[in-house]
C-alpha cells in the first residue's frame, strides 16, 4: 500500500473528527498501529485541532477540576441494604444458587468472548501472511524475467559512468533491440532529493540530440532498482539526468548524473 | 506509548490519570462545546459533566475504535446538543447569536492554551470560506463526511481532499 498516498486522501482528518462510519475508523487504527508514520501524522492533526479548539474556549478550564473532583467525591458508590432478622434458609438457598448460576454465566461469557478475540487476531495474522507469501511470490517472478533479459545474447549492455556531479555514481543500460525496450539499472545511484527524479534519456551524437524515454518516478518504492522503458530510438548513448518532480522536456545538463555510449 | 499508558491507568480508575486527561483536553473541550452552546455559564456546567462521564464511562473508550480524543470529542459534542435542545435550556431564552468558531475566534480578546493569538485571529481571517464551513461542519459540529457533502453541495471526495487542504493550513500555522 502506498502510505503517502493514504495519508494525503485526506482520510486521517476524517478520522480524527470521528466523521468516518466505524469499520472505516477501524481500519484506519489498524494502518496507524502498522505504520508509525501514519500514527505521528495523526497525532500532528489532532494536536493542531485541540489548539484551534482551545482557542475557542471561553475561558480558562484549569480550576473547574476541583469542582468536578468534589462531584465526583459526592457520587454514592456503595448502596447498603437492610438485612432482615427472620432467617429464611430456603430463600438464601434460592439466592445463593442464583447467584452462582449468575457468576457461572458470566464467567462463560468472558471466555467467550476471549476465545473470540483470539480468532480474529489469528485471522489477522493469516490474512497478513497471505500477503507476504503473494508479495514474496510476485518479488521472485521479477526477478526471474530479469535474469532472462540479461542473460540473453542479442542483449546490448552499457555501462553509464558517473559525471561531474556524481562520480561515484554508477548505472547500467541493457537495450533489447527486438522488443524495443531498455532496462535501466540505477542501483548505485544516490536516492534523488525530496521533489526530484532521475529521467533516463536516448541520445543521437551528430548531432547531439536527447530524447526522454522515462522519468523514474517510482524509485524509492521499487526495491531492486530495474526499470524497463520503452525506446524506439535508434540510441546511441544512455545518459540519466536529475530534474524536478514530473521530468523536463530537455536535459538539464549541469545534473548529468550518468552518460555511457553504446559500444558497436 | 505513554498516551496508550496513561488512557489505561484512567480506565483502571486512577485519579491522577484522570487529573492528566482533564489538563490535555479541558481547554479544547471547553471550546467545542462553547461553540455549540454560546453561553459561558452554560458551556461550563456541561464541560463538568463531560468530564464526568469520562471517568465514569473511561472503561467503554475502545482503542480499536478511534483515538481517545475522538472519543472524548463526541461525548462533548453529544452533551452540548442534548444540552441545548433541553426545556430548561430553552426556557432561558438566551440571546443566541447564531456564530461559528470563526465569529467566536475573530471577537476574542483572552486565549487559553499556548497559542498564538494574534497569528491564530489574522490566520481564520484568511482562510477561505470553504475551508472556514468545513472545519466548522466537521470538527465543530461533528457532521459526516456524508452529511457535510450533503450540506456544502460538494461532492463526497471533495470534502475529503479540500479539508486535507485546510487542515495542512492550519497545521502549519499552529504548529511550529
Amino acid at each position: 500500500m502506498d502510505i503517502n498516498n493514504y495519508v494525503s486522501s485526506g482520510i486521517l482528518e476524517l478520522y480524527v473528527y470521528g466523521a468516518l462510519p466505524e469499520d472505516e475508523s477501524t481500519e484506519v487504527t489498524r494502518i496507524l498501529k502498522q505504520y508509525p508514520e501514519v500514527k505521528s501524522e495523526v497525532e500532528e492533526i489532532e494536536k493542531a485541532l485541540i489548539q484551534l479548539s482551545a482557542a475557542v474556549s471561553p475561558q480558562n478550564a484549569e480550576d473547574l477540576i476541583k469542582a468536578i473532583k468534589q462531584k465526583l467525591a459526592h457520587n454514592p458508590k456503595v448502596i447498603t441494604m437492610e438485612s432482615k432478622k427472620s432467617s429464611n434458609i430456603p430463600m438464601y438457598l434460592g439466592w445463593a444458587a442464583s447467584l452462582l448460576f449468575l457468576i457461572g454465566l458470566f464467567l462463560m461469557f468472558n471466555k467467550n468472548q476471549e476465545l473470540r478475540a483470539n480468532l480474529q487476531a489469528l485471522q489477522v495474522e493469516k490474512a497478513q501472511m497471505e500477503t507476504q507469501i503473494a508479495d514474496a511470490r510476485t518479488d521472485a517472478d521479477k526477478s526471474k524475467e530479469l535474469l532472462d533479459v540479461i542473460r540473453d545474447k542479442n542483449i546490448v549492455k552499457v555501462p553509464l559512468a558517473g559525471q561531474a556531479v556524481a562520480p561515484d555514481a554508477y548505472a547500467t543500460a541493457y537495450w533489447d533491440k527486438s522488443t524495443n525496450t531498455t532496462y535501466i539499472d540505477v542501483k548505485d545511484l544516490p536516492t534523488p532529493p525530496r521533489g526530484m527524479v532521475y529521467q533516463v534519456w536516448s541520445l543521437q551524437l551528430e548531432p547531439l540530440t536527447p530524447t526522454s524515454i522515462g522519468i523514474l518516478d517510482t524509485y524509492e518504492e521499487d526495491e531492486n532498482k530495474i526499470f524497463a522503458l520503452e525506446n524506439t530510438n535508434p540510441s546511441e548513448a544512455f545518459g540519466i539526468t536529475l530534474e524536478p518532480a514530473g521530468g523536463s522536456k530537455t536535459p538539464t545538463m549541469e545534473q548529468l548524473y550518468t552518460l555511457g555510449v553504446v559500444s558497436s | 506509548m505513554q498516551q496508550d499508558k496513561l488512557i489505561a491507568e484512567l480506565q483502571s480508575g486512577n485519579e491522577k490519570a484522570f487529573e492528566r486527561i482533564y489538563e490535555l483536553y479541558s481547554q479544547s473541550t471547553y471550546g467545542i462545546i462553547y461553540s455549540i452552546i454560546k453561553d459561558t455559564a452554560v458551556a461550563e456546567e456541561v464541560l463538568q459533566d463531560v468530564f464526568i462521564k469520562i471517568w465514569n464511562n473511561a472503561k467503554s473508550y475502545n482503542s480499536d475504535k478511534g483515538r481517545f480524543f475522538t472519543w472524548v470529542l463526541n461525548i462533548a459534542r453529544n452533551a452540548s446538543i442534548d444540552k441545548i435542545r433541553s426545556k430548561d435550556f430553552k426556557n432561558k431564552k438566551l440571546n443566541l447569536k447564531s456564530d461559528n468558531f470563526v465569529d467566536i475566534l475573530e471577537s476574542k480578546s483572552n486565549f487559553f492554551g499556548k497559542i498564538d493569538a494574534i497569528g491564530l485571529q489574522k490566520y481564520i481571517d484568511g482562510l477561505g470560506a470553504t475551508c472556514k464551513s468545513l472545519i466548522d461542519l466537521l470538527f465543530f459540529k461533528g457532521f459526516t463526511q456524508k452529511e457535510t457533502s450533503e450540506e456544502l453541495k460538494m461532492p463526497l471526495g471533495t470534502v475529503k481532499t479540500k479539508n486535507r487542504v485546510c487542515i495542512d493550513k492550519l497545521r502549519s500555522k499552529v504548529l511550529r
